[in-house]
């Protein structure tokens, strides 16, 4: 006999029968009801009308029933605060039951009823049971006391239950202090500030001592607790280690993890020349090590952990870079972490072994793990200098394989290599430029176009390169335009006489046509250092170039620390701090590490940031593309003082006959000569302005515009253009394109006919075949005549929603039989099923939350609306006009949700909620409707209102 | 601290059966669940962390379920994961199978298991042994044995009840090896590991205390012996029945054991073993016509031991068809369905050799996707014999009544994640 059967019964009237069911006398019975309804809740059901019979049969002897009560009263509760009262006399009877497990039931079912006027009388039972002779009543109560502190801080406080929760810290039972561990930990999180756990060597060694006692879980949170304590000094520190040591050995990964991170954090005080100090490095990595045999998911964790640690600590792990090997069955998001943990431990000592484990990864079929191992490969020529030659003859190798992803992968970290070791492997460029037409992604098309303008000298047709580049301007990342421009003034100032056009064109293009300031900005610096003194320019532009640092994406060094102190935690997952991705805890105080005993700086001390790490120098970071940084560093500016002050207008010509005579006066002179705005910008760069901000200024504004006009006024319903339906080459003659409309409520057909036939037409007359909507004619088709050659005429032929109704396929198809003199000819077209949404379509707002949910999942669709550029309070009013209702809208996180409605003139209600994110403009909308299958047609319907 | 709430869903996202335990997630948040999977596959860029909004799922995934926890704050990820696989070894001592039908067929019991299970997000007890002891699945009765907490429950030793009886006290204790390997094209081995595992069978009345000895080189080295052949193990992990300190101080590994099944501990040993079976492969590919393997397997082991049930998996393109096989011994069969030819051995004795070559049609229009290189991957088992040389020195059973108690102990070797990369 399976539960299943309580899942069965669906019928009408159910509720009515589960009443009298669950009034019955029999307890068989009764119980037997309490399952139906508890099944009916567990498929999503609303069975809260039977609130007040299921909370007559609490009163009861049998534990399974009333387990099954106290479980529907923690659902429904909520939604009938009052007759949750009811409630509360058998509560505070069962906190007194002689049975221990059903005191702990009460207590723990109480806690979890999230209603104010219940938690009053929680008050009393809560007392006894924290102090219960039963440790099993104790641990619950303690957990408890979070619970009620979650709804009811105050309450909390004044009934002096943190006291008393502190006191089971001393609790003979292990259980017992490790859930009151638990329970003020999590009250503290919300008090940051409260000295609320009060950790010192008193209690500090109370929990040490239940951490060898209590259950698995217990120790976690045991340990999680200790990792907030900051020792007095390296003393208590090993002391601590020494007792935490011993968990690394446990079982589950989450007690190790935990450990690890107590471990982290207290070595830091350690100094480095103990023994302990090593004897602790050494214990560290096996556990580290075995985490990698959990499942999958815990793997992931841990990899994501152990990249924190190799990071801070690289002397852990260093001997084991072959358990971070791929295996083949590793699902992908272990394959990535374990491929940044091979880089960051690779060495001179296993680059061999790496290298071809790399090269192998890069024959792979998938294609993140693939491009990932092509720049882990690139990454390793940078970081050991040894294996530079052998990593650039392996990506060679892949790049006639001319897979491409992996031949732009390639090149990304070919670049970084030419800047690693200049004048070594530029014999490869010739190999590189073969590839050019294959490039398809910013990130490799900059790097090439990087590679062109730093070596344009040993390429001899860089112009030519570059100019091809340069044809699509417009339709390049800025990461490829600034790029290109860069590329093409380094070009000029290498071969000036064949490249003047060149550098005249990506200067106009840069400066004028372009939105984007920092291109601008870069162009306009660029042209005034090349008009001005173009020695300088020289020097600025092709100066040498600061080397980059071996070590990439390594995580800022504060951010580092405060992550080793979240070990195992979502943040240590993410890589980002708590604050980043928890809601309410930006005020929360960033976790530290502790400082080195003797820095003189207490622990609390906000100075001591990063005592721990700071005796090396932060290292440098390549600075990821895009980055303003980057392009800065790209731009090649980097000894400014050569810059100097901007010197007088004056002294411009001078300069440019300095550099090549005449090669630069044709530039300006050009130049002025074709825009004289530009001609002035040299002399007094402030004119420019304007003109530059025009652009954007104006976009602005018509942004304004569009958003006053969308605000104010709603827009009229949407009507597609006209199309052809019917051409003249099928109907003898006869032309027929035309449209639908919704004007003042009526829905027409809008024709425009043309008689391209010899002879007059005439008789005519319209039918459509049976639709999905019962669309008809509501009238006869009236064409003037006589309709002479060559003449075209509009009609109007108003439709109504009447006529026969058959299902098409699509729903909006509509099949029309069109006479005359000649013929019959027969068309199909199909109509908005905006068309259709009547102006009584808004819902009001109770009825659409109820509806909402009334409506299956599965009736719920889903669609993307792309490059939608309207903001949600215009989207709201166009829509508006073709009666798609804006009900309510709300903001989560700078993402407006527009809940509307619309009716279909069969009656047919559709819900929508319509996401917008600012910025974005991909929208996401979501469409239930109990008539799951107009949902295409609606979406489609959204999308041309939204995008005309 | 940690899970919100827990889900249990089908395959198409459909909640089964749900626990909210804190309330700071709204429960319809749960929905956004299956997209955003959706939507991460299809990138193929899943990951078992996913977030909507504020709202994270932490999730994995078990026979035709997806078991997802919820949460809003920065919760102890790894303790997440391991509660919910956790809850996949309850509920399957439970129900035999966790599936769709046993949560369905089950759905009081389920209930009343999250509830003990976990408490506003603190996971409690979770040894099924003691939760059998007060949560059955005959419903209980409110009878006067059942009216009483298991003392287990809150006792230091929460794994093993108090008042077992046994006629004849036994324990069988299992030392299981399995061989990781991971070998390169050109034959060289990547990486290989051991992963030790010591299983217990306890049939013991009371309370009873345990010592095993191993052949363990930090504690002969401790105590100053060094006599006959010990193992250097790299990492140790145990359940948690042994004391952790005790076994941190002197190497003493002491406990109660649970009653039944368990695993005592594991142990990692780093040191580089000869692959057991070795494989060395020919697999030539001519496109648009064939594909010919040639698969030659040695058993690099003592002559005396014998492996069991071995199988050579040797993966094929996925559009190959007509196979022919010619083995020298065991059988080879094609398994279209996971694009392998697995050639089995039942009996394969130490420092034979055998061959195996297959034939393979391809056809002349070539598949456009690319296919990934799967490795070889070898199963087999050998009996009464340990690789590392780990051996159970003694049990020590001590019990306040003073019964009498006889070990059992057996080896076996087997493979674990055996895998020979190919140059195909």
């Amino acid at each position: 006999m399976t539960d299943s059967k309580y899942f069965t019964t669906t019928k009408k009237g159910e509720i009515f029968e589960l009443k009298a069911e669950l009034n019955s006398d029999k307890k068989e019975k009764k119980k037997e009801a309490v399952k139906k309804v508890i099944a009916s809740m567990t498929v999503g059901k609303d069975v809260s009308a039977l609130f007040p019979d299921v909370v007559n049969c609490m009163q009861t002897d049998n534990l399974e029933l009333k387990k099954l009560v106290y479980l529907y009263l923690m659902n429904y509760a909520k939604s009938q605060p009052d007759m949750a009262i009811m409630a509360v006399n058998t509560f505070v009877k069962d906190c007194e039951d002689p049975n221990p497990l059903i005191r702990a039931l009460a207590v723990r079912t109480m806690g979890c009823i999230r209603v104010d006027k219940i938690t009053e009388y929680l008050c009393e039972p809560l007392r006894k049971c924290l102090k219960d002779e039963d440790p099993y009543v104790r641990k619950t109560a303690a957990v408890c006391v979070a619970k009620l502190h979650d709804i009811n801080a105050q309450l909390v406080e004044d009934q002096g239950f943190l006291d008393t929760l502190k006191d089971l810290i001393s609790d003979s039972n292990p259980m017992v202090v490790a859930n009151a561990v638990a329970a003020l930990s999590e009250i503290a999180e919300s008090h940051p500030n409260s000295n609320l756990l009060d950790l010192n060597p008193q209690s500090i060694n109370k929990l040490l001592t239940a951490l060898n006692e209590c259950t698995e879980w217990g120790q976690i949170f045991i340990l999680d607790c200790l990792a907030n304590y900051t020792p007095r000094d390296d003393r208590e520190s090993q002391s601590i280690c020494e007792r935490v040591t011993p968990r690394l050995s446990h079982a589950n990964s989450a007690v190790v993890l935990s450990a690890v991170k107590v471990l982290m954090k207290f070595m830091e005080m350690l100094p480095k020349d103990l023994d302990y100090y090593g004897t602790l490095l050494k214990k560290l990595a096996p556990p580290l090590v075995t985490l990698l045999s959990a499942e999958p998911e815990l793997q992931y964790v841990a990899l994501r952990n152990i990249n924190l640690i190799v990071q801070k600590r690289p002397e852990i792990l260093k001997h084991e870079m072959k358990v971070f090997f791929v295996k083949y069955n590793d699902p992908i998001y272990v394959k990535l972490e374990k491929l940044d943990i091979m880089i960051r431990l690779a060495s001179q000592a296993n680059i061999a072994q790496v290298l071809a484990e790399l090269k192998e990864y890069a024959t792979e079929v998938d294609v993140d793990f693939v491009r990932k191992a092509v720049r882990a490969i690139g990454r390793c020529a940078i970081k050991v200098e040894q294996s530079a030659e052998r990593c650039v003859s392996t990506l060679l190798d892949l790049i006639q394989t001319k897979v491409n992803y992996v031949v732009q992968e390639a090149i990304v970290v070919i670049k970084d290599i030419f800047r690693k070791y200049p004048n070594k492997y530029e014999s490869v460029i010739a190999t590189l430029c073969e590839n050019l037409d294959s490039l398809d992604e910013p990130e490799a098309r900059a790097a090439m176009i990087w590679i062109v303008g730093e070596y344009a000298e040993r390429i001899d047709n860089a112009d030519e390169l570059l100019e091809s580049f340069l044809e699509g301007f417009h339709d390049e990342s800025t990461q490829v335009q600034l790029q290109l421009l860069t590329a093409i003034v380094k070009l000029f100032l290498k071969k000036p006489t064949e490249t003047q056009e060149l550098v005249q064109q990506v200067l106009s293009l840069a400066t004028q046509d372009s939105d984007n300031p920092d291109l601008r900005d870069r162009g306009y610096i660029y042209w005034r250092l090349l008009s001005t003194d173009p020695v300088a320019a020289k020097e600025v532009v092709l100066a040498e170039k600061p080397l980059i640092s071996e070590e990439t994406d390594l995580i800022e060094p504060t951010l580092l620390e405060e992550l080793i102190c979240h070990i195992g935690t979502l943040a240590s997952v993410y890589h980002k701090p708590p604050s980043a991705f928890v809601e309410g805890s930006r005020g929360v105080q960033h976790k530290r590490l502790p400082a080195r005993a003797g820095s003189g700086e207490s622990a609390e001390s906000p100075d001591t940031v990063s005592t721990g790490g700071v005796s090396e120098a932060p290292p440098a970071v390549i600075p990821s593309q895009g980055d303003l940084l980057g392009d800065l560093l790209n731009l090649d500016l980097t000894p400014p003082t050569t810059t100097g002050p901007p010197p007088p207008t004056s002294s411009m010509q001078m300069g440019a006959m300095d550099l090549l005579g005449g090669g630069l006066d044709s530039l300006l002179g050009g130049d002025i000569g074709g825009s004289p705005a530009m001609g002035a910008s040299f002399g007094a760069p402030p004119a420019v302005m304007p003109g530059s901000f025009n652009a954007p200024v104006s976009g602005g504004l018509s942004d304004l515009f569009d958003l006053g006009g969308g605000v104010g006024m709603p827009m009229g319903a949407y009507v597609p253009p006209k199309t052809v339906w019917l051409p003249a080459m099928k109907a003898k003659g006869l032309e027929i394109s035309g449209t639908f409309a919704r004007r003042s409520g009526v829905v027409q057909m809008e024709m425009t006919l043309t008689n391209k036939a010899m002879s007059v037409m005439g008789d005519f007359a319209i039918q459509f075949n049976r639709n999905s909507f019962g669309l008809a004619p509501a009238g006869p088709l009236q064409v003037l005549t006589p309709f002479t050659p060559n003449q075209s005429i509009e009609v109007t032929l108003p439709l109504n929603t009447v006529g026969p109704v058959m299902k098409m396929e699509p729903l909006n198809n509509l099949q029309v039989a069109v006479k005359n003199n000649i013929d019959v000819f027969y068309f199909s077209c199909q109509y908005p099923i905006s068309m259709l949404f009547v102006e009584d379509g808004k819902m009001e707002r109770q009825v659409f939350l109820a509806t909402w949910k009334d409506i299956p999942n599965d009736n719920e669709s889903q669609f993307q609306i792309k490059d939608c550029h309207l903001n949600s309070d215009a989207a709201s009013n166009k829509l508006q006009g073709s009666n798609i209702f804006t009900i309510a809208k709300r903001t989560v996180d700078g993402q407006d949700m527009l809940y509307q409605s619309m009716k279909l003139t069969n009656g047919i209600w559709i819900l929508a909620e319509l996401k917008v994110q600012a910025g974005n403009p991909n929208y996401t909308i979501s469409l239930k409707c109990r008539a799951p299958e107009v949902a295409q047609s609606v979406f489609q319907s959204y999308e041309a209102v939204l995008k005309n | 601290m940690s899970a919100s709430a827990v889900f249990v869903l089908d395959l198409k996202g459909k909640v089964l059966i749900c626990r909210n335990y804190k309330g700071d997630v709204d429960m319809v948040e749960i929905d956004h669940f299956l997209p955003l999977l959706m939507q991460q596959e299809e990138e193929g860029l899943i990951c078992p962390v996913m977030s909507h909004g504020n709202v994270h799922f932490l999730w994995i995934k078990h026979n035709n379920l997806y078991l997802v926890a919820t949460t809003n704050k920065n919760s102890n990820a790894s303790l997440v994961y391991s509660f919910l696989y956790k809850l996949v070894e309850v509920f399957t001592e439970y129900f035999k199978e966790l599936e769709e039908e046993s949560i369905q067929d089950n759905f009081v019991v389920v209930y009343e298991l999250l509830d003990e299970l976990m408490d506003f997000g603190f996971p409690q007890t979770t040894d099924s042994k003691i939760l059998q002891e007060y949560i059955t699945q005959e419903g209980a009765k409110l009878e006067v044995a059942k009216s009483k907490v298991p003392t287990t429950v809150t006792n230091a030793v929460s794994w093993r009840s108090e008042g077992i009886k046994y006629k004849k006290n036994e324990v069988f204790i299992d030392v299981i090896e399995s061989i990781n390997v991971l070998v390169n094209a050109n034959g060289s081995v990547m990486s290989s590991d051991i992963v030790g595992s010591i299983k217990l069978k306890t049939m013991l009345s009371g309370m009873p205390e345990l010592r095993l000895g191993l052949n363990d080189r930090v504690l002969f080295a401790l105590t100053g012996r060094d006599k006959g052949k010990t193992v250097a193990m790299e990492d140790v992990k145990f359940h948690q029945c042994v004391r952790l300190s005790r076994f941190e101080s002197d190497r003493t590994i002491s406990f109660i054991p649970p009653d039944g099944e368990s695993e005592l501990m594991s142990y990692r040993i780093n040191t580089h073993v000869k692959p057991l079976i070795w494989i060395e492969s020919v697999i030539e590919k001519f496109s648009h016509s064939r594909v010919e393997i040639m698969v030659k397997a040695k058993g690099q082991f003592k002559k005396q031991s014998v492996a069991n049930n071995v199988e050579v998996r040797v993966p094929v393109p996925s559009d190959a068809d007509s196979p022919k096989f010619k083995t020298s011994t065991g059988h080879a069969k094609y398994v279209p369905e996971k694009n392998l030819v697995v050639w089995t051995i039942k009996s394969f004795p130490g420092g034979k050799e055998y061959l195996m070559r297959a034939h393979f049609g391809l056809p002349s229009v070539e598949n456009d996707e690319m296919e990934g290189k799967p490795p070889i991957t070898v199963n087999f088992e050998i009996p009464y014999f340990t690789v590392s040389g780990i051996q159970v020195r003694y049990m020590k059973i001590i019990e306040k009544s003073g019964y009498q108690a006889l070990p059992w102990v057996r080896y076996i070797t087997q493979s674990g994640d055996y895998q020979l990369r190919t140059n195909a």
